[in-house]
């Protein structure tokens, strides 16, 4: 047993940070909350780096490295709140690349951006593949494949979904209702960009109306499964870094700001509320890396790790963003501060890919089943 | 990063299991009446764990270990568990005070204790927290005296104490100087159980059982080489045992059974239960904590086995265990209603026990306040106690509160 980072794991996290230091991003995030032209393209950055193809096998142009890796890179996005189209383009990477699609050559390089069109797999209570409803509580159907491989449905709220150049979407055959994996163009489909709250994450409404379709024949319904709960771990490892972020900044603020004749860590109050932090910090760290090896050796867990790490990322997030206000008091509630946009990557976080509720139901569900 | 055993520690695990599988049948209940017959059952049982190189797997070999690293420790105590019969019964002497001895004790204590400790002839009890001093240790008052004969005198009292009741032997925290800042006045002894002047009663808890004791010293005689670890250095050695208490908590995480798995199987019979979105979302939220503290523990092992030695933020995983698990006591007896508190019930006895386990090995506060200084780097709260004589600090203290 070895939980170490690898000397490679730890090149590719310091040459992640290295790049992306480079860029503005926090300052961008919230620039772009007025002015969305200010966000930083950060897709060349990906491609030089290696991201585009991290998850794609040396044989099809990729890197051909592990899940785990692709959470350290995401956990250095989180952490300076860089939008980076890796959440959508990562899982649609590796389901291409498992179905040896042509285009996964340019996918792994990065010419052809990539988007993965979820669908959450059937649980414990719902035999249904669902997808994100515009608002509301109740779930739709996936996107239906009709005869002469023609797609259509819609999926709301879908990662990185603008200017996508290939989606791969999460479908159910009108025949049989069983799930299959298709690739549209992103010409053949229509994105309505949908920005909330916080500026840097990239969504859009996704409406196919009988797209053409091109079936991923050996993509099994496990491969569909495995590409929902690998979105969960990647959010889960973005959240981290937020986390991180969030926590290194307030401990700071909190050494620094006196009051009533003390600095105010040492008032244990907001000592202990740091702690928390820490606490749900080490507790998603320690999930991403059973969720890092459920996807390599244990297959059966991994949707009860990756859900287990979604939900505490995004319990760590929620809890994280709050703290770093209250720590810096008034001044950490406005517009100059950089709190408020961790607190509002939390909150937009925390609603995507069926939300954190929704992965701690499943980490309930799989535990019910296997009891 | 890899979780998976090595061939080295595959072959291990294979020899660990078959030893096992073969001797199983000579081990006693895992769980048993705390009576004279069980615990001597227990005790030749942790004999022949000892024998077969299950006890003491961390220890050095000269000493009657085997030299092992902390992975193969897990796997004895994972394969103990798999096998359904009870581990060593002295889980404090084999991984906190012996080691403890290891590390300060003279040659000839530690040809005279470590055999017998190892191999469960001689049981030991920890001697350190009392009525007044439980997370602020250093303020231990249990006094004692030098004799003009070297040897000392002994009076105070000890609380808490696991096994008191048929321990041969404590290894006991006293002061030895009152007249220096508290860390400073501190002195170690190993203490024989069955000296004149020690009284030891039950110590009934929330359940009604008496896991543990309170110990009582009037006038107790310890010879010259009772010291361990030299005069004055008690605060020192003690820190030892308390890292040893970390780690062995640490390891042995898994061995609480506190598991999600475990509340999960509870639920999962109860077919309107198991589909409540309440039930769930509670569950689901215990055992994401539950389930991190699992890897957690592997973090911890992985690290010690690069040679690294856990920091106070280990502590977490104790916190996290603790809520969790009160959060699940708590649902399960929400789903079960009344029934679940018969005084007889595993879920009664686990409500019962954990209010108090919160406190334990430190309450969670000082835990906090601990990790937020030595982890965070945060500013410490102001003290009143440091530099302070021990023999001023009371007066100090009332002073103190006259004044408010």
């Amino acid at each position: 047993m070895n939980l170490e980072l690898t000397d490679e794991q730890t090149f590719l996290r310091d040459a992640a940070r290295d790049a992306l230091s480079r860029v503005k991003t926090v300052a961008a995030a919230r620039e772009a909350l007025e002015d969305p032209a200010a966000l930083p393209d950060l897709w060349l950055t990906a491609c030089e780096a290696g991201w585009t193809g991290l998850l794609v096998s040396e044989d099809n142009g990729g890197a051909g490295l592990s899940a785990f890796d692709a959470m350290l890179v995401m956990t250095e996005a989180g952490r300076v709140l860089a939008g980076v189209e890796l959440l959508g383009h990562l899982p649609a990477s590796s389901l291409l690349d498992a179905a040896g699609d042509e285009r996964v050559g340019a996918v792994a390089e990065g010419e052809l951006r990539a988007c993965f069109v979820p669908a959450r797999p059937p649980g414990d209570l719902d035999e249904h593949w669902t997808v994100e409803p515009p608002s509301g509580s109740v779930r739709m159907a996936a996107p239906v494949l009709g005869t002469g491989t023609r797609l259509s449905g819609s999926v709301a709220w879908v990662p990185d979904a603008p200017g996508a150049g290939v989606f791969v979407v999460v479908a159910t055959s009108a025949s049989d209702g069983a799930p299959v994996a298709v690739a549209v163009d992103g010409a053949d489909a229509s994105v309505e960009r949908a920005v909330r709250y916080d500026a840097t994450r990239s969504l859009g409404h996704v409406h196919f109306d009988g797209a053409p379709a091109t079936v991923l024949e050996d993509v099994t319904a496990e491969d569909l499964r495995r590409a929902w709960f690998l979105g969960q771990a990647l959010l889960a490892a973005e959240s981290l870094g937020a986390v991180e972020t969030a926590l290194s900044v307030s401990v700071a603020y909190a050494k620094e700001r006196f009051t009533f004749g003390r600095a105010i860590g040492s008032y244990q109050a907001v000592k202990h509320s740091l702690v928390e932090v820490l606490r749900l910090r080490e507790n998603t760290y320690a999930l991403m890396l059973y969720a890092g090896w459920a996807y390599e050796d244990k297959p059966d867990e991994f949707a009860l790790a990756a859900s287990a790490a979604r939900s505490s990322g995004g319990h760590a997030l929620d809890y994280a963003s709050r703290a770093m206000i209250s720590v810096h008091g008034g001044i950490g509630a406005t517009w100059e501060h950089d709190a408020p946009l961790f607190f509002r990557r939390a909150q937009l976080s925390r609603r995507l890919l069926g939300g954190v509720g929704d992965a701690t139901d499943r980490v309930a569900g799989e535990l019910l089943s296997a009891a | 990063m890899d979780l998976n055993d090595t061939r080295e520690q595959v072959n291990y695990r294979a020899r660990v299991r078959a030893w096992l599988e073969e001797h199983r049948h000579e081990a006693p209940a895992e769980q048993g009446e705390e009576d004279p017959a069980y615990i001597e059952a227990r005790r030749a049982w942790q004999g022949k764990l000892a024998a077969a190189g299950l006890a003491g797997v961390t220890w050095p070999v000269e000493l009657g270990g085997q030299g092992l690293g902390p992975i193969e420790h897990v796997i004895v105590g994972q394969e103990i568990i798999r096998a359904g019969v009870p581990n060593i019964l002295d889980v404090i002497g084999v991984g906190m005070l012996g080691p403890t001895i290891i590390a300060h004790g003279s040659d000839e204590q530690k040809s005279r204790y470590l055999g017998p400790m190892l191999h469960g002839d001689e049981v030991w009890c920890q001697l350190f927290s009392e009525p007044a001093a439980g997370s602020d240790l250093a303020a231990v008052q249990a006094r004692a005296v030098p004799q003009d004969d070297g040897s000392w005198r002994l009076s105070g009292q000890k609380v808490w104490t696991t096994a008191a009741h048929f321990a041969a032997y404590g290894l006991l925290l006293a002061r030895t100087d009152a007249d220096v800042p508290k860390h400073k006045g501190l002195t170690m002894f190993i203490v024989p159980m069955n000296a004149d002047g020690i009284t030891i009663r039950g110590l009934r808890q929330i359940s009604g059982e008496a896991e543990f004791n309170e110990v009582f010293f009037d006038d107790v005689r310890l010879d010259a080489d009772a010291v361990v670890g030299g005069v004055g250095n008690g605060w020192g050695t003690a820190l030892t045992t308390l890292m040893f208490e970390r780690l062995t908590i640490g390891l042995g995480s898994e061995s609480f059974g506190y598991k999600a798995e475990r509340y999960a199987a509870a639920i999962a019979t109860d077919a309107h239960a198991r589909i409540d979105p309440e039930v769930r979302r509670r569950l689901g939220e215990l055992s994401v904590e539950l389930l991190a503290v699992k890897f957690t523990g592997y973090r911890m092992l992985s690290a010690l086995q690069q040679g690294q030695i856990p920091g106070p933020e280990a502590g977490l995983a104790k916190v996290t265990t603790v809520r969790s698990a009160i959060q699940g006591g708590d649902l399960i007896a929400d789903v079960l209603g009344p029934d679940a508190l018969h005084e007889e019930s595993e879920w009664a006895y686990m409500i019962s026990y954990l209010p108090g386990l919160k406190s334990a090995g430190g309450t969670e506060e000082i835990l906090r306040n601990t990790i937020g200084e030595r982890v965070l780097g945060l500013p410490p709260e102001p003290r009143l106690d440091k530099g302070v004589p021990f023999s001023e600090l009371r007066a100090k203290e009332r002073a103190g509160v006259a004044a408010t």
